[in-house]
């Protein structure tokens, strides 16, 4: 008897562990709060117009006329922002260069929308339609295509929550990346996502968008930090740095804020009266983020005591709701469709990811009270009459004859010229759009969900050792920094390059290139479009077929010509 | 300014032709002038006295308890396990697991009552690293980028190199990633990348036929010498050329030296990395960084300390010692430290836990006073959690540190500098601590 009594308080004690053990874990991994993700989801404030995935101006009417009223209103934004990029061009007394090849534009959107060139697989297949249609339809395919909801899924987590993976049990990156994801796969309109990361309430696990907040625990004890928030807010959302008001007021007239029309330096109090709006989001045990009352007290510089900051907005308060919670009005003047300093800086944002350097001198500084330029003044037009559709900008960037400009021409470029865009600027790959290049090359397929799980693993192998040797450059997203001595040692000698170059007839281009060209003409033909998406000139046909010819072995010369490939300014360049 | 500065690559040879670079590993005679030194230096035993300034970085990462090395209370509440033993200063007591390090601190100044506000590990490294708070606007630059953007005097090879340097290498923040430190593990191990993977022909067909031909084809119908104006792409392929021809790329290999030589500085990665980084001053690197991890120590504390003294002792004594015998000590500074110290009390399972109010930080060489102790921390504190630093006596900030350091190396500290947005910013915020300062 005395056996069983043990034997059932040893039980009946392992079994608390057991369950505290199973409830810690649920915490970690999947929260206990009653909020969704992003498939059933209602949104907070306005019922938002569900986008239709692929129309081209994004409105979900697909009947026939209005497809074709949808069609002329897309072709007449396109013709407004080409006119605002000609005459911007004009005035200065430039020449734009010629549209530049398909291929080369398809490059571009490839590079911007999933971090890689095209494989060759999708150029064959391009390849078949007629020229004309061939833009277009590899838009359609890479804006459906989960490459690039993952892609801008981390690019926007850069941009939002910056790189540190911060403390794991308050806050989760990779939950908050694939919620970015799934957003831009089912089409989001911008303006919801701005809502929802705004109002974001419950667990940081189950509600990955609460991790906009939790990312900002560890500086605030355990709960938002309402000065890094209005810090990121006012940069990510309103383009707009006002870090140095946290300190003081502007003296040296950095920082317009107040009247859009007629502004005034910016003030300590901006700052953190926008800061104030975040203080009403409370940490509250495993419910996780939750609304409560704005409390905010503080010294300003120069002050006896601290005072209490009731949450105000930098400029045209006349948006503002006076009425609801503090975060929703927050978020509702953010995406007032007459915030137009919002949304051009949600349209800078979108630019600078397609063309890949900032329009202006800094992606997240737009001066209230001064013009971008005029075709991100057009391309906010559009934004805002088309409800704050993404993937129609995207359309409308990808259409524009600024977009589509090519970066050479017969006439002497200078620095103005890329300046203005009159040719399409070169622009350093990032390191994660190198790692995509370099392994997407070396497959003829596309690399992408339908991959077989090895060569998956090995991109994602590959490209994380890539990068920490490479280098990252973090969330400093548009600052195209020089070469390092490092990085061209990596691509002289380093492991990616030598495996995707190598001997390797079950993986590699490379090999596969050798066996299957009908002949070494084609074999170099190939293996360009593979690595630098265009065919050869005469010249270096000519030149690496005559390399192939008199080479000990085939193999080995093909291998040398990605290697060449590999290594080029052309490669680590988008042009 | 800052256009030109974001061309330039962190090399002082970046304008030298690759036919010239690649030619310069050929032979003796075409032996680099900083080659030359070193052979000198290893001949004679003595450098060039014009030597520009250089930093070794002894970075303790994870929090070393200042109680357990150098602040130890022992036979006090707080003290814990740890015994204190006498130094070459007189009067100077540090922990017993650092005897060697003892012996040599007539060398050092120390300081005893280093304060921060970051308790976070990855907040608290930046703030040491660079001297200022995390900040979401920017980034700083480290010590080694701020020292090698302002002077282009060093080596062939990288002149800001970090050794073993776990997450958080040194960076060139708002200076640009040509000043972020070049990164190798275990000096046991090769220098990555630096080796040919085809034969010597191959290669040099390559070479030229990404030169003559596709770069030649790139470059059509584009801004005027792109490479110059614009990419760098080749100057930076001729410098990393140069780097893997260089004979001073041997520096990196601890082999070579004397088994006793190796077994002064300790027979694990961080003693030859304290080892390497002697010998890459010696060829001229402006700045390396050598981390010791193994310092947070939440549980165990004596134990792991301890541990990781083992590995600090004799790599930290070998190091002052062979600068000073080499007359690089007033050239070079050495710094020893860690992101943050660990509290006075322990927890339950016999850990400290991190503690940024009062912490120490060694230094020594290059205008560093010589046997100085400043600050020190209270034997029995009050840990009035409203007021730490009434437990530190004669407190400094992580950015009097920096302050000081960059005094030492002779870099104006409070000059601005522009970050790429136009924004001044000083290169410190700090105010030198004169009585470490000579």
């Amino acid at each position: 008897m005395a056996h069983f009594k043990s034997g059932l308080a040893g039980l009946l004690r392992w079994s608390w562990f057991v369950l505290l053990v199973f409830l810690a874990f649920s915490y970690l991994v999947a929260g206990l709060s009653t909020t969704s993700g992003v498939a059933d989801r209602q949104p907070i404030i306005d019922s938002p117009d569900p986008i239709a995935a692929d129309s081209a101006s994004g409105s979900g009417d697909t009947s026939v006329s209005s497809e074709s009223a949808q069609a002329d209103s897309f072709e007449e934004a396109v013709a407004k922002v080409d006119q605002a990029w000609l005459a911007s061009i004009q005035t200065k007394e430039l020449t734009p260069a010629p549209v530049a090849d398909w291929l080369t534009i398809c490059r571009r959107m490839s590079l911007a929308l999933v971090g890689n060139g095209l494989s060759l697989e999708e150029i064959r297949q391009l390849e078949q339609l007629p020229e004309e249609q061939r833009e277009d339809a590899h838009l359609d395919t890479l804006l459906n295509d989960s490459r690039h909801h993952h892609y801008w899924g981390e690019r926007w987590a850069r941009f939002l929550v910056g790189t540190d993976e911060g403390q794991f049990v308050l806050y989760r990156r990779r939950r908050f990346r694939i919620w970015l994801a799934d957003v831009f796969a089912q089409n989001w309109r911008y303006d919801e996502i701005v809502r929802n990361l705004i109002t974001a309430e419950g667990l940081w696990t189950d509600s990955p968008e609460v991790n906009f907040l939790s990312a900002t625990f560890d500086s605030n004890d355990g709960q938002p930090d309402p000065v890094r928030l209005a810090a990121r807010t006012s940069r990510a959302f309103l383009g707009l740095r006002i870090d140095c008001l946290q300190c003081h007021d502007d003296f040296l007239g950095n920082v317009s804020l107040g009247d859009t029309q007629s502004p005034r330096d910016g003030r300590q109090t901006d700052f953190h009266q926008l800061a104030a709006f975040f203080t009403s989001a409370k940490t509250s045990g495993l419910q996780g983020v939750q609304d409560g009352k704005p409390d905010y007290q503080y010294k300003y510089l120069d002050a006896e005591e601290e005072t209490d900051v009731q949450p105000a907005v930098p400029y045209s308060p006349e948006l503002l709701p006076e009425e609801g919670r503090p975060r929703v009005r927050l978020a509702k003047w953010i995406t007032h469709p007459e915030n137009r300093q919002a949304a051009r800086a949600a349209v800078s944002h979108v630019w600078a990811l397609m063309y890949g350097r900032s329009a202006v001198d800094s992606v997240d500084n737009l001066p209230l009270d001064e013009s971008t330029t005029p075709v991100l003044e057009s391309l906010t037009d559009d934004f805002v009459e088309n409800k704050f559709d993404l993937r129609r900008l995207v359309r409308l960037i990808t259409r524009s004859a600024a977009f589509r400009v090519d970066s050479r021409a017969d006439f002497e470029v200078t620095p103005k010229h890329e300046r203005l865009g009159a040719v399409f600027p070169l622009v350093r790959l990032r390191p994660e759009q190198m790692a995509g290049a370099i392994i997407q090359s070396s497959r003829i397929k596309s690399i992408d969900r339908e991959s077989s799980l090895l060569v998956q693993l090995q991109k994602f192998g590959g490209t994380n050792d890539f990068i920490k040797r490479y280098g990252d450059v973090g969330e400093d997203e548009f600052n195209s920094e020089s070469v390092t001595i490092t990085q061209r040692l990596v691509m002289l000698n380093g492991n990616m390059l030598k495996e995707s170059v190598d001997y390797n007839p079950v993986l590699n281009a490379s090999s596969h290139i050798e066996m299957f060209s009908k002949d070494n003409s084609h074999a170099v033909d190939t293996v360009y479009l593979c690595v630098l998406n265009r065919h050869p000139t005469d010249a270096e046909q000519e030149h690496f077929v005559h390399r192939i010819e008199e080479a000990k072995n085939r193999a080995s010369a093909i291998e040398d010509l990605f290697w060449v490939l590999l290594n080029s300014t052309e490669l680590a360049w988008n042009h | 300014m800052n256009n030109l500065i974001s061309h330039q690559l962190c090399n002082r040879q970046r304008h030298l032709s690759r036919r010239t670079l690649l030619g310069a590993g050929t032979g003796s005679i075409l032996m680099s002038s900083l080659a030359r030194k070193l052979a000198w230096a290893d001949e004679t035993g003595r450098t060039d006295p014009a030597k520009p300034k250089s930093v070794i970085l002894l970075w303790m990462q994870g929090g070393p308890s200042q109680l357990e090395t150098f602040d130890p209370h022992s036979g006090s509440k707080f003290g814990g396990e740890v015994k204190s033993i006498d130094t070459s200063i007189k009067g100077l007591q540090i922990a017993e697991t650092l005897p060697r390090v003892a012996e040599q601190m007539h060398l050092t100044s120390l300081v005893r009552s280093v304060t921060g506000k970051e308790g976070d590990h990855e907040r608290a490294i930046y703030n040491v690293k660079t001297g200022f708070r995390p900040d979401p606007t920017l980034i700083h630059p480290s010590i080694g980028a701020a020292l090698c953007q302002a002077s282009d005097a060093g080596a062939d090879i990288p002149r800001h190199i970090s050794i073993s340097p776990l997450n958080f290498p040194g960076r060139g923040g708002y200076l640009g990633a040509a000043y972020d430190a070049f990164k190798i593990n275990d000096p046991a191990g090769p220098v990555p990348d630096v080796r040919k993977r085809v034969d010597d022909d191959r290669f040099e067909q390559r070479i030229s036929d990404l030169t003559n031909v596709v770069e030649r084809q790139f470059a059509r119908g584009r801004l005027k010498d792109l490479n110059r104006t614009k990419t760098l792409h080749t100057t930076a392929t001729d410098a990393a050329l140069q780097m893997m021809s260089s004979e001073q790329l041997s520096a990196f290999d601890v082999s070579e030296e004397p088994k006793k030589v190796r077994d002064q500085f300790g027979d694990n990665p961080f003693g030859r990395g304290c080892l390497a980084a002697a010998r890459l001053i010696e060829v001229g690197a402006r700045c390396i960084e050598v981390t010791l991890g193994g310092w947070d120590s939440h549980v165990n504390n004596h134990g792991l300390q301890s541990s990781a003294c083992e590995s600090l002792d004799p790599g930290l004594a070998a190091l002052l010692q062979r600068l000073k015998e080499r007359d690089l000590l007033d050239s070079t500074l050495v710094v020893c430290g860690g992101e943050f110290g660990r509290t006075p009390q322990t927890n339950p399972a016999g850990g400290r836990d991190h503690w940024p109010h009062g912490f120490s930080t060694l230094l020594a060489g290059c205008g560093i006073r010589r046997g100085v102790v400043h600050g020190e921390t209270a034997e029995k504190p009050k840990l009035d959690s409203e007021k730490p630093l009434d437990d530190v006596k004669d407190p400094v900030t992580v950015a009097d540190i920096h302050s000081t350091i960059l005094k030492a190396i002779d870099l104006p500290f409070s000059e601005e500098l522009d970050t790429p947005v136009g924004r001044p910013m000083k290169r410190s915020e700090g105010t030198p601590i004169e009585s470490i300062l000579a």
